[in-house]
């Protein structure tokens, strides 16, 4: 028998109008758990082929009730559920809680203390956006930029570590303050920090930015376009990938960041790549705010003078009856920090954009004088939940491959999308 | 006060749609007739170009009357404005119109308020929860719902 005769007799004779082969659609489910997955979020993609066709976001797998644990404890206690939010960059979580009752208060720190959230915000910004660009480029095959840029942060959280005892569930400010003032020599380690962050950056840039695997992987994947962006609520590094230069600590200034010299990078064409651009510029534009805000460092206090929200020192809680009586009203169940019947919308730069703290104050049938120890409503803005509502839009019509470098640029945080 | 500029616009076609308006501590608020929220909604997007809806959520105002309080905020990411606008809700059957035509993220958002409020959107096409499972019973951030309260994690049938 030949080789022709062969294939005849085994292959069945296909119908005319039969294609050769059939393209079926093949439901793919991607996550919870899964390594390229930063946090569990399900993605349920529909394949034809290697071509993503439709997809659906399933999140809530690390839901924990922060809304409501923040209402049930006093303004104060609520500071270390904020920490759990983006807990990559927890620093700046508190702080916008904080200045958000502030704003209720209607009270403002002295400069040193501002100066000081300033410092902790960059820092804990640049560790955020090393750990979401070195995991991006682990995830296309880039270890050793992972090793780098994993070893930049943990010098910032070594920083923060030694500003308030924690890496991550920092709790580093409180209503009307700071909790300490800065350690000795810190600000020379500032200084070391950053000039070894920018060495990583430079290591790291050589690594990535001309490299044809990565570029090729990131460019024209997952664009979105400036208007879709905006509609979609983007902020933060992502948006300004899009090319709109929107920057909260620009735009809405807080704190001294109207004092410092910074600019806000800007992409063009909202892909990946012009993402992962904007994230390393931005550490750089952090470690400028960095040096001037140790050039600058103010003396004097670091909380402001209100005795009715901010606790005596330590020397007067033990040392004297006004300093005890003082720490016990601020400290005593139904007395507290007493704010006033109103609602506030604050927002901050956090490290994946705008995060809003929509707080409300109103008292409740208990309250004699108007004002309320807790809060009734604190609703949490989480930048991310933005990015990853929009996720079918970035990741339909790309390969499934495209789906770990979008997903990576997202940086999607479980602590604040689920809350 | 004086009125706020879209106050007065939005009256000028809807007079009956701004109930109250206040500034708080810098932030402007309208509380607008809930049955035409879609309508100042698009007044405000396309005359005013607030075109980001940055949050929206609820507010339970137990034992006040009426119950619930929709909150939106709003900003014109190019001129940075920014407006607050509310409704209010009575406590028996809490609906209000959906603004996925408007804004693609109130999508989710209203999805959220769903699951923890209890407060339905109509024309929302996909109104299941967001963050809870959809066995759970209740509507956690309802103010009559007990912190301490447990519900059995039902799985999934096998």
């Amino acid at each position: 028998m030949s080789e022709v005769d062969i294939l005849s007799a085994v292959t069945p004779a296909l119908p005319p109008d039969e294609p050769e082969f059939q393209q079926k659609e093949m439901l793919l489910n991607v996550g919870p758990a899964h390594p390229a997955m930063h946090g569990i979020i399900r993605i349920l993609a529909k394949l034809e082929g290697e071509l993503v066709v439709e997809s659906d976001v399933e999140i809530g797998y690390l839901h924990r009730a922060f809304e409501k644990s923040c209402e049930e404890s006093t303004w104060n206690q609520a500071i270390i559920y904020t920490d759990r939010l983006n807990y990559v960059s927890a620093a700046i979580n508190n702080i916008g809680y904080c200045m958000a009752v502030e704003k209720l208060l209607g009270i403002e720190l002295p400069p040193r203390g501002q100066y000081i959230r300033v410092l902790m915000s960059e820092i804990s910004r640049i560790g955020d956006h090393l750990t979401c660009v070195g995991a991006s480029a682990m995830e296309l095959g880039g270890f050793t930029v992972f090793l780098y840029m994993i070893k930049g942060r943990e010098y910032c959280w070594e920083l923060i570590e030694e500003y308030c005892g924690a890496r991550v569930t920092t709790a580093a400010a409180r209503v009307g303050g700071m909790p300490y003032d800065l350690p000795e020599g810190f600000l020379d380690k500032c200084l070391w920090v950053i000039k070894e962050v920018r060495e990583i950056l430079r290591e790291c840039d050589i690594l990535l930015t001309n490299n044809r695997i990565f570029v090729e992987r990131m460019e024209n994947v997952g664009v979105m376009s400036a208007e879709r962006a905006i509609a979609w609520g983007w902020t933060g590094p992502c948006l300004r990938g899009s090319g709109v230069a929107y920057d909260v600590r620009k735009d809405f200034p807080y704190l001294v960041y109207d004092q410092l010299d910074w600019e806000v990078p800007v992409g063009r064409r909202g892909d990946n790549l012009d993402r992962y651009l904007v994230r390393m510029e931005e550490m750089e534009q952090s470690c400028r705010i960095i040096e001037q805000c140790v050039a600058k460092m103010p003396g004097g206090p670091i909380n402001c003078s209100d005795k009715t929200v901010v606790l005596p020192d330590k020397k007067d809680t033990y040392g004297n009856i006004e300093g005890l009586m003082n720490h016990f009203k601020l400290i005593m169940y139904g007395h507290g920090i007493r704010v006033p019947a109103g609602e506030c919308y604050f927002p901050v730069e956090a490290a994946n954009g705008e995060l809003g703290f929509y707080i409300v104050s109103h008292p409740d049938e208990h309250s004699k004088d108007g004002c309320n120890d807790r809060a009734w409503r604190v609703r949490c803005r989480p930048p991310c939940l933005n990015m990853v509502a929009s996720l079918p839009e970035t990741i339909n019509n790309y390969m499934i491959a495209d789906i770990v470098p979008t997903f990576g640029s997202v940086n999607m945080i479980g602590g604040e999308l689920d809350r | 006060m004086s009125k706020f500029p879209e106050h007065i616009a939005i009256e000028k076609s809807h007079p009956t749609a701004v109930l109250d308006w206040h500034e708080q501590f810098g932030d402007r608020t309208l509380i607008i007739e809930a049955k035409q929220i879609v309508d100042v909604m698009t007044i405000l997007r396309d005359a005013f170009g607030y075109n980001m809806l940055v949050d929206l959520t609820a507010v339970d105002y137990l034992p006040r009357r009426p119950r619930f309080e929709m909150v939106y905020h709003l900003m014109n990411v190019d001129s940075h404005t920014r407006l607050r606008v509310k409704v209010q809700l009575e406590e028996s059957h809490p609906r209000i119109a959906t603004l996925i035509p408007l804004y693609p993220i109130a999508d989710w958002l209203e999805r959220e308020v769903w699951d923890l409020f209890g407060i339905k959107f109509e024309g929302h096409t996909n109104m299941k929860r967001l963050m809870l499972y959809e066995e759970f019973e209740g509507h956690p951030l309802r103010k009559d719902y007990p912190k301490t309260k447990r519900q059995p994690l039902i799985g999934p049938q096998n």
